[in-house]
């Protein structure tokens, strides 16, 4: 499973790097490749150039401030497991990474690689699209903003120019008292989710939920919000009856297609015993 | 000195090279002028070759030849088979290389050589096949229909039909007071291994060396030699380090010839190493039947027979031992039980897929998946306690060596040699702690399920006809071993080691290497399958050890004048009259051979107990506890036994619940790559525990071993299966089809949770 | 195009296509035959090295890419004199039977070890998830990995091998 033949740039500049990529039909940016290569090995992918962006520093930062979490395109997922600041930061990301593949991947896998990649089983899309986060992106047109909601178009697909490269996810910034919850089924650790569930919700003083945000993965063309599970959940006290309503109006909602690991009815279901367990977890306390 | 290393948990020496990265696998060989093979495979499951155009490949830099079927002067060779070669498989057989018909996605078409792996696969994008395709013959239902035909001329698509027999089975069936009818499915699965296939072959001067053997090289060779034309002492085959072999790796397949073939085409070296998405498609595939089954029993619970019909997914082509498991369903449903009447029949159905061999413990794990499942639902019935059940119905030691059921064309005689299936349960049950967690049975606890089961099994071992070893003194007189048993991970080099230096009584350090498999060692041997190499290799190593000793005293009686009689060899120390004293270091160069002929196989035996617990709602079955106790007679080398059954349990449990080769309707595997075919990791099946013991020595062979690789496989379908059925009690769930997937459990909770809308499985 | 980086200490320049892979490079134009492929596609963990002192599974990172980096493969966490404590603990567990996933375990345990000396066994049985083995079932690797742990712990560093 030898790849086919490239060529290869390593630029040393982020206006180089889309130069390049506007240079060519068929170029391709090169991040951790933990995605990208493996397509190139069943030769389902072909680029003519790849651009490696490995010299590109600037893009591993993560920068946390009042405005919330900005994560450099090419930061590692080692690198937010290793980030002590984003358990209370951010937590939401950090219980998602954590079931993302494995040890060695992610020395090597970016999450502006697993954005642009656009596994709609992947959990970082899906965080994204849970959160409100916007992508931003340079190309040879110049710089904008994508909403994470319209950056996924379908499976594989985005909203990414050709020549554009994205440079960092911006997540909004997240208040102290927020309750959250992340669960997924895969048929092993590690794997792409067959339905992942990742929520959160605000309280107010009387411990009524508002801003309910209910991310739903794997069981579509990409990750959405259940706005029909969220109105469940908003408003209310959330316990063991809204939960289990919250999942069921989750599964009604979605109309997953099925594929060799799991059935589109049985998906279904899942969402939505996700979504229920996440949202109970929520109302968990939480360790920092 | 008494030595003692058989018996003794010796450290591997393998692992001294193994571990440093130090293993000399065959893709880890490059001799110079080294050319590499590129197999074009059928992307088609079922047509008519119409053309195949070369060109545009033959033009890429780097690309030396294609050949296909037209190169092969006298047309291409056909695969004979090596177990069980009935004339009625012959038609059935593979050629090795696609000739005219395509006849499962995978078949190698054309074999591409050129200076590197990458170049030859730019070239197999350029090569264009016109296939003219043909309705695809996907399951056994539609092979049956017989309208759609894989070998036109031949007017059938099943080869054979076995049948087992014993007692009458129609009578007992008759006049019984209880008769459950049932049907199951085990899914298509395989023995996958670490390292993929290879063959690296170098021509010269009317030599012809190929490196990557495994399993049988001496039966391959022969192979070989009829289909080049080559006598048999102008090949060697070459066994180096093995990345596993489970039953698929080492049979003769398409590229063992392939290769060989292109080396003499080109007069170059030529390697082919098989990457893991050829390796799905083309590796033996195993594992795939379904039954419809009756048993039949008294109302205290006495089984009085079994009867029915299964039917063996084949694929495309009968392999070189494409017929064992099919046989093995049949003979080996009763397993460990004591049924006096039984009639099974098991036909081969060939379909538009890949062929099928033989896969640790092969037709053992389909059936005791049906059985074990069928004993459960039985005793449920009967109100009668499972574990009672199989107690009461289990063969007793007093009835050894018991006869198992004939299988019809073989009118075999195969009879269970020793052991005491009782004991194995009991301390199975007791070292589980089965009485304690019995009270947890469909409990719901947290959240979870908890289901417990126990099952029985034997395994057979130790296939003669016969295996050959040789040892040979070397210049600093330590004993050099050469065996014809082959390594596949086993650790044969320690076991060897430890039987020869017990039997020469010498130090195990004085044993300077085992040397296995290679053609060049001994004058004949068979190699590695049927859980076959300590019980023929290790009685063939004491045979030669008597023939060492004798020439030893031969030559010395000569050297000497003296009477071989007045020799005594007491360790590495020769002892003559008139006070003459030496060493086997004064006898360098001595060799000997022995061989170890059997015609009875061995059967270890034992029992399994699990427990788990499930998520009623997702389908997610989690294994808290799961114990096997194993009887393989004599034991070598405890750590190794214990390995081999460990080993040989998660592969169980992976093919129980995780990995499937999916086909759709046309014929095309699904399954292209490890993020779909899941292999159990480390973290998936934490809790298993394993305890060998040595109870009851095999009386056929001189070392009292069994074969003792494949029993921790065998019961792990049943096993899981009835453990998640005893949980899921309340939802009326009764698997009857594995892999057992979280979507199959979650349909049957269903199911039973809405009992009129659409039940399945 | 030509790639210059450091292997278990010494520094090598090589030539290469932009495709190959860093596992390649190493098993064919170095000769450091113990890495192993398993299945060119990033799953099955046999290929693992270390890159900057980071366990990477070698086929999914171009050679290209190891431009500067600082390579260690089994070779370079052996030596020629005695087993070091980690492989001996393998060998005293019987965590080897066909050996081909072997160095790869071997390079993750010896990552997470000089990370984690105090790790427990769930988190090496979750370290270890990304590295397939069919012979063993992996109990005897985990109890071997843990074993290990006390002569990650007394030392400094990571015990001797050449890197």
């Amino acid at each position: 499973m030898k790849l086919p033949a490239f060529e290869y740039a390593c630029p040393a500049t982020l206006a180089e790097a889309v130069a390049l990529l506007a240079s060519r039909d068929e170029a391709k940016a090169l991040a951790g490749g933990q995605s990208l290569v493996p397509m190139m090995a069943f030769r389902i992918a072909a680029p003519s150039l790849l651009v490696d962006l490995r010299k590109l520093s600037d893009l591993r930062q993560i920068t946390i401030d009042k405005s919330g979490v900005r994560l450099g395109a090419m930061v590692r997922w080692r690198d937010i497991e290793d980030d002590a600041r984003l358990v209370a930061a951010h937590p939401l990301l950090k219980a998602a990474v954590s079931h993302v593949a494995h040890y060695q991947i992610r020395n090597r896998g970016t999450v502006g690689g697993s954005i642009a990649h656009a596994d709609p089983a992947a959990e970082m899309p899906g965080i994204a699209v849970a959160c409100d986060a916007e992508i931003a992106v340079v190309g040879a047109a110049g710089s904008r903003v994508i909403s994470a909601d319209n950056f996924f178009i379908a499976p594989l697909t985005t909203a990414l120019a050709a020549d554009e490269i994205i440079t960092e996810i911006r997540l909004p910034a997240w208040p102290a008292q927020r309750c959250w919850g992340f669960r997924e089924f895969s048929r092993r650790r590690g794997d792409f989710a067959m339905a992942a569930a990742a929520v959160f919700y605000d309280v107010d003083d009387a411990g009524t939920a508002h801003n309910a945000h209910i991310g739903a993965i794997g069981v579509g063309d990409r990750p959405v919000r259940l706005t029909a599970a969220e109105a469940e959940v908003n408003g209310k006290l959330v316990d063991v009856t809204v939960s289990e309503r919250a999942g069921v109006a989750a599964s009604a909602t979605v109309d997953p297609q099925g594929d060799i690991h799991a059935s589109g009815a049985y998906r279904k279901s899942l969402i939505g015993t996700m979504v229920e367990r996440a949202l109970l977890s929520a109302g968990a306390v939480k360790v920092a | 000195m008494r030595n003692s290393f058989v018996g003794s948990p010796v450290e591997r020496r393998e692992d001294l090279r193994f571990t440093r990265g130090r293993g000399q696998y065959v893709d880890d060989l490059s001799p110079d002028g080294l050319l590499y093979a590129v197999i074009l495979r059928s992307s088609v499951a079922h047509g008519c070759i119409r053309s195949i155009d070369t060109a545009a490949a033959l033009k890429i830099e780097g690309v030396h030849a294609v050949i296909t079927a037209q190169d092969i002067p006298g047309g291409p060779p056909r695969i004979a088979m090596r177990l069980q070669p009935l004339p009625e498989f012959k038609p059935f057989e593979q050629s090795v290389i696609a000739d005219q018909k395509v006849r499962y996605v995978g078949e190698p078409i054309a074999v591409v050589l050129a200076s590197s792996v990458a170049i030859g696969e730019d070239a197999l994008e350029r090569i264009v096949v016109d296939i003219e395709s043909l309705p695809a013959v996907s399951d056994c239902e539609t092979s049956a229909k017989g309208d759609r035909l894989l070998f036109e001329e031949h007017g059938t698509n099943c080869p054979m039909t076995f049948t087992a027999k014993c007692g009458d089975a129609d009578a007992a069936f008759e006049t019984a007071a209880y008769v459950r009818r049932e049907k199951f499915r085990t899914g298509r699965h395989y023995g996958l291994t670490m390292e993929p296939r290879g063959v690296m072959a170098e021509w010269a001067t009317g030599r012809l060396t190929v490196s990557g053997a495994a399993k049988v090289p001496f039966f391959n060779r022969r192979i070989l030699a009829k289909q080049m034309g080559l006598p048999e002492t102008a090949i060697a085959m070459v066994e180096n380090d093995v990345g596993g072999g489970f039953g698929a790796r080492g049979e003769f397949y398409p590229e063992d010839f392939l290769i060989p073939f292109a080396a003499r085409h080109v007069g170059r070296p030529v390697k082919w190493i098989e990457d893991r998405r050829e390796n799905l498609m083309a590796m033996n595939h195993a594992r795939q039947a379904a039954i419809d089954v009756e048993i039949a029993c008294a109302r205290d619970g006495t089984i009085l027979g079994l009867r029915g019909h299964a039917d063996v997914d084949m694929g495309a082509y009968m392999r070189t031992n494409g017929a064992v498991a099919a046989r093995n369903i049949a003979q080996f449903m009763s397993g460990p039980y004591r049924i006096p009447n039984i009639k099974l029949q098991s036909s081969l159905w060939m379909t538009n897929k890949t062929p099928v061999g033989t896969y640790r413990g092969p037709g053992r794990f389909e059936a005791d998946f049906f059985r074990e499942r069928l004993l459960d639902l039985v005793a449920k019935d009967l109100d009668i306690d499972r574990v009672e059940f199989r107690r009461r119905n289990l063969i007793r030691a007093s009835d050894m060596p018991y006869r198992m059921p004939t299988i019809t064309p073989f009118e075999s005689k195969d009879e269970i040699d020793s052991g005491d299936y009782r004991l194995s349960l009991d301390r199975c049950l007791q070292e589980f702690g089965w009485s304690d967690k019995e009270k947890l049975q469909e409990r719901l606890i947290d959240g979870r399920y908890h289901g417990l089961a126990v099952g029985c099994f034997i395994e057979g071992g130790a296939a003669g006809p016969k295996e050959t070893a040789r040892l040979e003194i070397d210049p600093d007189g330590s004993v050099a071993v050469f065996i014809g048993s082959s390594a596949v991970g086993q650790g044969v080099e320690t076991v060897f080691a430890q039987i020869a230096a017990d039997a020469l009584e010498i130090p195990m350090d004085r044993i300077s290497g085992v040397h296995h498999g290679s053609t060049a060692y001994v004058s004949d041997g068979y190699g590695a399958y049927h859980s076959r190499s300590v019980v023929m290799g290790g009685s063939a190593l004491l045979d030669a050890t008597k023939n060492l000793h004798d020439l030893i005293r031969a030559t010395a009686s000569k050297r000497y004048s003296c009477a071989p009689s007045d020799i005594k060899i007491v360790e590495d120390r020769i002892i003559g009259p008139r006070g003459i004293s030496a060493t086997f270091a004064d006898f360098v160069g001595l060799t000997a051979e022995g061989i170890f002929l059997n015609k009875k196989h061995t059967y270890t035996y034992g029992a399994h107990a699990a427990h788990v617990t499930v998520d009623a709602k997702i389908g997610q079955v989690e294994i808290v506890d799961y114990m096997t106790v194993v009887d393989c007679g004599r034991i070598i080398n405890p750590m190794t036994v214990r390995g081999q059954v460990i080993g040989s349990l998660v592969q169980g449990l992976g093919g129980a619940l995780l990995e499937d080769l999916v086909y759709d309707d046309q014929g095309q595997l699904l399954i292209g790559s490890l993020a779909d075919y899941l292999l159990p990791t480390a973290g998936d099946f934490p809790n298993l525990r394993a305890i060998v013991t040595d109870m009851f020595p095999s009386p056929i062979n001189p070392l009292g071993a069994k074969g003792a690789g494949e029993g921790g496989i065998i019961s792990a379908g049943g096993i899981v299966a009835n453990a998640v059925a005893n949980a899921l009690g309340t939802f009326g769930v009764e698997p009857r089809e594995l892999p057992l997937t979280p979507q199959r459990i979650w349909e049957m909770v269903e199911a039973g949770r809405h009992p009129l809308t659409k039940a399945s499985a | 195009m030509p790639v210059s980086f450091e292997v278990n200490g010494k520094q090598v320049t090589v030539e290469v296509e932009p495709r190959m892979t860093l596992v390649d490079c190493l098993r064919h134009q170095l000769r450091l035959t113990g890495t192993h492929v398993g299945c060119e596609h990033g799953v099955c963990g046999a290929c693992t090295i270390l890159v900057d002192g980071e366990a990477v599974r070698a086929c999914l990172m171009l050679a290209v890419q190891a431009e500067g980096c600082n390579v260690v493969t089994i070779e370079g966490l052996s030596n020629d004199e005695a087993l070091t404590p980690l492989q001996a603990s393998f060998r005293r567990h019987h965590a080897v039977q066909c050996g081909f996933c072997t160095p790869g375990m071997i390079t993750t345990a010896h990552a997470l070890l000089t990370e984690e000396p105090d790790c427990d066994a769930d988190r090496v049985r979750e370290v270890l998830s990304g590295n397939i083995c069919r012979c063993t079932g992996y109990i005897s690797i985990v109890e071997a990995v843990l074993d290990a742990r006390s002569a990650y712990r007394k030392s400094q560093g990571p015990p001797e091998g050449r890197s």
